[in-house]
């Protein structure tokens, strides 16, 4: 029988003091935890309302001007409080420093600042909401952003801040990597998440300061009339685009990086097998960084951007499709051959390779200069936007969270209703989205609160789908929150894994090990040990 | 630790300092000079390069940048390098922003000859799709 330790993180100190200024990082990526759900559920919301609105054309349940608040602050949410931290700053500050065989991050004030900016930021961000909403799209493109009388200044704002709890994240972790891995971690021993999250690290801290620059432009040409973007004022609204778009295209590997991350360390752990091409999965993670520097214009082929940029944008944006592809046959050639579990993380880690070669694959037609035009624009975008992001990123989170989950709490969830779930989140997620890629092949612009009478059938297939999803979510909700104080005792490693955090006990002790650990494997030596798993 | 970052410390004789604020001086001056000599787009190629030598005797000077160790002059180039991805790239689209390539461009150029040409006709203006099929080939 397991048993819990008596003394871990979670009961050493009680109260709300004792979280609000905690400098423990796991502590952290719990509060960043409760701070990226909350976000998800009321992106979620928005969601749904805005597919319950386009259940039939016309007005369902809310006016064109509400409609276009809603889908901004879905995107606005969902990107900039939900995906951006979820997986660096909620799990990565969780497990990255018990990965490395680390007591903490390098800078713990620096941690908890970030997650009181994230906080602030978010106030700002909901503010703007009661000052009269944003109706421009999450991408904020001039000229109507500068000229729309929704909030636009205050929604910027929020990002603005939230930026800078990015940077202290990524800038925390560089440092971390570097200086506090334990003793016989080399670089190439380190587990691959870490490598994910390092590439992320250095995204973030070369990135984001680009989009605080845009933010500001804009705050400066909406509130003193600097002539920036506005043609009348000699500025050019296309440069907003080439700004807004070369951080937030590296910004879709910010977010998708640390999830294949994951990805690595579940496939390998579940298929009980030694990672295949351990060095190409960790250059191809710097490899995506770099070369996303160099695509941002192909989001651009259709703004007047010239023939000469869009060509070379075009040609470098395909380069990406290399080490993704490395990546993935990686994925499955380890699990050739291996002991393969389907334990609930693993059917996640499967879910998002169908899920994200779809979305990655349907990014050739989109970085395409010919099929571009025909898709720009239209839901093929939402949809693969979707299948990368959520199908890509959300699945290696939920893969993540599952994971780890029996590590924060010392407890197991219901694995069978973690089955349901996940069949129901698959199903619904392919309906939802997978529609959406025909509804753009015929022609459907996205963002669009009416549509022709002959999209209605596939529209509100779409909208069954998202509430099949939105079940599947809320039995994940129940299922877990239930686990915390309920759930059978997992032990120290219920999944049999070989990497550092599983050799602590669940939940860790504050200063994460007992004794300082040292290496003597490495984090995927399946081929010389099997650990016992603690829970089946 | 500590002691190794101790013994990085450098103090620089005050020569130096002087020397390379006199530098800054110097090319101040020619900024505002060159400024005055019309060279069109190079005018604003000149003034970055001038600007960037300046910033790079501040920071390898003023900031000890070339007297640390070399990680952190590679961080500091990587920013640049950055720098110059994005501002190259972008110039890839303001510099070429209206060239049309010459296929494109006598396929326009050749419709246009054709209606300019064309008795005026008001019933068929615009909308005879019989005038315009055989020019649709590049
Ligand atoms: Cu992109």
């Amino acid at each position: 029988m397991n048993t819990m330790p008596e003394k871990h993180y979670l009961n050493e100190k009680r109260g709300w003091k004792s979280w609000l200024f905690t400098l423990d990082h796991k502590r952290i990526g719990i509060l960043y935890l409760y701070g990226i759900m909350a976000a998800f559920l009321v992106g979620g919301v928005f969601a749904m309302l805005v597919r319950l609105e386009l259940l039939h054309p016309g007005r369902d349940l809310m006016d064109a001007k509400t409609y276009n608040q809603f889908f901004t602050l879905h995107g606005a949410v969902m990107i900039f409080l939900f995906i951006i931290p979820s997986i660096p700053a909620a799990l990565g500050n969780f497990v990255l420093p018990q990965m490395l065989g680390a007591k903490d991050v390098a800078f713990p004030k620096l941690n908890l600042a970030s997650w009181y900016i994230y906080v602030v930021g978010a106030l700002v961000a909901i503010y703007s909401i009661y000052a009269g909403g944003v109706d421009t799209g999450w991408t904020f493109y001039t000229p109507y952003s500068t000229t729309t009388s929704t909030s636009v200044v205050a929604m910027t704002l929020g990002a603005f801040i939230l930026g800078f709890s990015s940077i202290f994240t990524g800038l925390n972790f560089i440092v971390t990597i570097h200086k506090m891995r334990a003793p016989g971690m080399t670089w190439f021993k380190m587990p691959l998440f870490i490598w994910g999250l390092y590439a992320t690290a250095i995204i973030q801290v070369m990135a984001t300061p680009v989009l605080g620059i845009t933010l500001l432009l804009l705050i400066m040409e909406r509130v003193l009339a600097v002539g920036i973007f506005d043609p009348a004022m000699g500025g050019d609204p296309v440069l907003f685009q080439h700004f807004f778009w070369f951080y937030s295209h590296p910004a879709v590997y910010i977010m998708i990086l640390p999830g294949m991350g994951i990805i690595s360390e579940l496939i390998a752990t579940f298929s009980q097998k030694k990672i295949f091409g351990y060095k190409a999965i960790a250059f191809s993670s710097l490899a995506i960084a770099f070369i996303s520097f160099l695509v941002w214009g192909h989001h651009m082929f259709v703004s007047g951007q010239s023939q000469l940029a869009s060509m070379i944008f075009s040609f470098l944006t395909f380069l990406v499709g290399i080490p993704s592809g490395i990546k993935v046959f990686n994925w499955v050639a380890t699990m050739y051959k291996g002991i393969i579990r389907f334990d609930t993380p693993m059917l996640y880690a499967l879910a998002f390779l169908f899920l994200f070669t779809i979305g990655g694959l349907t990014g050739i037609f989109l970085g395409t200069l010919a099929t571009d035009v025909h898709l720009h624009d239209t839901y093929f975008v939402v949809a693969h936007f979707h299948y990368v992001m959520m199908g890509g990123t959300v699945m290696a989170f939920l893969g993540g969270i599952h994971f780890w989950w029996p590590k924060m709490w010392g407890r197991m969830f219901n694995k069978k209703w973690a089955l349901l779930s996940w069949l129901l989140i698959f199903i619904g997620f392919n309906m939802t989205f997978f529609t959406q890629f025909i509804l753009g092949t015929k022609g459907m612009p996205r963002r669009y609160y009416n549509y022709l009478d002959q999209y209605q059938p596939l529209h509100a297939f779409s909208s069954y789908g998202s509430w099949v999803l939105g079940l599947g979510f809320l039995i994940m909700a129940v299922y877990l929150f239930y686990s915390i104080k309920r759930g059978p005792v997992a032990g120290n490693n219920p999944w049999g894994s070989l990497t550092f955090e599983w050799k602590s006990s669940s939940p860790p002790p504050v200063a994460n090990f007992e004794t300082e650990p040292i290496l003597k494997h490495g984090p995927y030596d399946y081929d010389k040990i099997i650990p016992e798993r603690t829970y089946s | 630790m500590n002691s190794e970052a101790k013994s990085h410390y450098h103090i620089l004789p005050l020569r130096t300092y002087i020397t390379v604020a006199g530098a800054l001086m110097v090319l101040t001056v020619v900024t505002v000079a060159v400024s005055f000599v019309n060279l069109g787009g190079w005018n604003a190629v000149t003034a970055v390069f001038i600007a960037a030598v300046k910033a790079s005797l501040v920071a390898l000077f003023f900031m000890h940048l070339k007297y640390d160790k070399k990680i952190n002059a590679v961080v500091f180039l990587m920013a640049i390098l950055f720098l110059a991805i994005f501002l190259s790239f972008t110039f890839f689209d303001i510099l070429s922003r209206g060239d049309i390539y010459s296929e494109v461009e006598k396929s326009i150029k050749g419709k246009a000859v054709i209606y300019d040409t064309m008795p005026f006709d008001s019933k068929s203006a615009g909308h005879d799709d019989s005038l315009t099929v055989e020019n649709n080939e590049p």
